[in-house]
């Protein structure tokens, strides 16, 4: 018994609801990107499946989209967490509801 | 493929995706982390994209996990109160959620699709990024490095 497409996009969904969640609803900016990070691999996983249970492409477009997404992700992970280090730098918090000096 | 290691690995998981998303502590949900990524690396060797599973935990664990480790050890954070919990974004993710599955249980087609049996070598990717797919990884390589040169000048200290 081999599992159904429909699974991996279950599961895949279930990790993009966690990581927005994350993203939406944590307050720290490092979980906000935590939360984007774990978004981001939950789309690489459907890249996944969809090659695995597609007809077989020549050359291997899922897979090679998924390396480019995982190659995207690690420098926005980069950038993100040297914006943090540098807010932190300037205001001593990460906590993004202080971080209101540009609110009307 | 069989159906129990499926479940398996989908209780590693969405347990550590859950915990990372939900506990308190910085450094425990960066760690919770790592599991979930570790899942998620043995559901594309599962899949039978071992390339692409290898590169996950070489990039996310290896690279990602430890960077956000070191930003949580650089920045000593308040403790983030845990009155209020943040209903309006609870509400939009399960809105969301509720769309995609929505979505996916109205697809028939999705549970008729076969997986193919093909293997995809090490050989044929680095063919395909030297022939089809040149012009992405040109433009990966530039944003990689602007993403090098820009996170340095962000975190550099500035002079007074």
């Amino acid at each position: 018994m081999t599992p159904t497409l429909t699974l991996f996009l279950t599961v895949s969904a279930g990790l993009f609801y966690l990581g927005l969640l994350a993203a939406l609803s944590r307050r720290n900016a490092i979980f906000i990107l935590i939360g984007i990070e774990m978004m981001l691999t939950a789309a690489n996983l459907n890249f996944i499946a969809f090659w695995r249970y597609g007809p077989q492409p020549q050359p291997p477009t899922g897979v090679m989209f998924a390396l480019f997404a995982i190659a995207i992700a690690a420098a926005e992970a980069a950038i993100g967490l040297a914006l943090i280090i540098a807010v932190h730098r300037h205001r001593r918090t990460t906590h993004v509801e202080k971080l209101d000096q540009l609110k009307g | 493929m069989n159906l129990a290691i499926f479940f398996i690995l989908t209780a590693i998981t969405l347990a550590g995706a859950l915990t990372a998303a939900t506990l308190p502590k910085l450094i425990h949900a960066a760690l919770c982390l790592v599991v979930a990524f570790v899942g998620v690396a043995a559901f594309y060797l599962f899949l039978g994209a071992e390339f692409v599973g290898l590169v996950q935990i070489l990039v996310y664990v290896g690279a990602v996990a430890v960077l956000i480790v070191f930003t949580i050890l650089l920045t000593q954070h308040d403790e983030e109160k845990p009155a209020g919990a943040n209903w309006g974004g609870f509400a939009v993710a399960t809105a969301v959620f509720a769309g995609l599955m929505f979505a996916i249980v109205r697809t028939p087609s999705l549970a008729l699709a076969k997986p193919h049996d093909g293997t995809i070598t090490v050989k044929q990717i680095g063919e395909s990024l030297m022939t089809t797919h040149v012009w992405p990884l040109q433009c990966v390589g530039l944003v990689l490095t602007a993403a090098l040169i820009g996170a340095v000048i962000l975190a550099m200290e500035e002079k007074k």
